[in-house]
């Protein structure tokens, strides 16, 4: 627990609550996670859009995205609130540390592989643009 | 019966791996799109991109269609379930 994890928090809130009261309620969220020593590091709102299907009877959602850096305790605590909430149809967080930790390795990856043979790098490049089995084999 | 079986098996797949019949199944084999733009992470809320591996009955397109490598099927399979959930896509329609 001693790194700290990042979250992607995702919430849809009624359409028929008006902007400045969804405005109140991020904050209010924002406002909870900062009270249980997390840190908002983006906010988005991603505004009224048509939802694949319906929620609760409902056609649209207004979707706030936020990302956070803590441990996890006001993850718990942001979503037991959401959940009693019902001008909240939906959330969902997610974790995304580990896989942008993992998209960077490969990007090293692949950046220490075109260093170490810059020839055959550009030789494999054309491969692809061909469209040949062996690539598809490696 | 269970000889019966492997046979059709064996068939199958010799038919399918060796003998390409007609002119329709001599297509070029198709690349991973996301090697050649060497995407490391697929984003859930990249609605755009994630549409067009979902046909309009909202089910996720097979690799051996979009010929999609097994790495990059997997993280997109994860980004469309993950839009599901936020009704970012559908899981049905019709």
């Amino acid at each position: 627990m001693a790194e700290k994890r990042i979250y992607e928090l995702i919430f849809i809130v009624d359409p028929d609550v008006a902007d400045d009261e969804v405005m109140k309620l991020s904050e209010g969220v924002q406002k909870i996670i900062t009270g249980q020593g997390g840190s908002i590091t983006k906010t988005e709102m991603m505004g009224k859009r048509q939802m694949a299907y319906e929620i609760n009877h409902k056609k649209n959602g207004t979707y706030v995205l936020l990302e956070v850096e803590g441990s996890g305790a006001e993850i718990a605590e942001v979503e037991r609130r959401m959940r009693v909430n019902d001008q909240i149809l939906r959330y969902m967080t997610i974790r995304v540390d580990e896989a942008r930790r993992r998209a960077d390795k490969l990007k090293d990856r692949r950046a220490r592989k075109a260093a170490k043979q810059p020839g055959s790098g550009k030789a494999k490049k054309a491969v692809v643009d061909f469209g040949s089995d062996e690539e598809l084999a490696s | 019966m269970s000889s019966n079986y492997e046979d059709r098996d064996l068939g199958f797949e010799q038919y399918d791996r060796t003998m390409p019949r007609g002119p329709r199944r001599m297509q070029r084999r198709k690349i991973c799109r996301f090697c050649i733009e060497k995407v490391d992470l697929i984003d859930f809320k990249d609605v755009k991109l994630l549409q067009s591996y979902v046909p309009e009955r909202g089910k996720i397109l097979p690799r051996r269609i979009s010929g999609v490598c097994a790495a990059h099927q997997r993280m997109l399979a994860e980004a469309i379930k993950r839009a599901r959930n936020i009704a970012l896509l559908p899981y049905a329609a019709d």
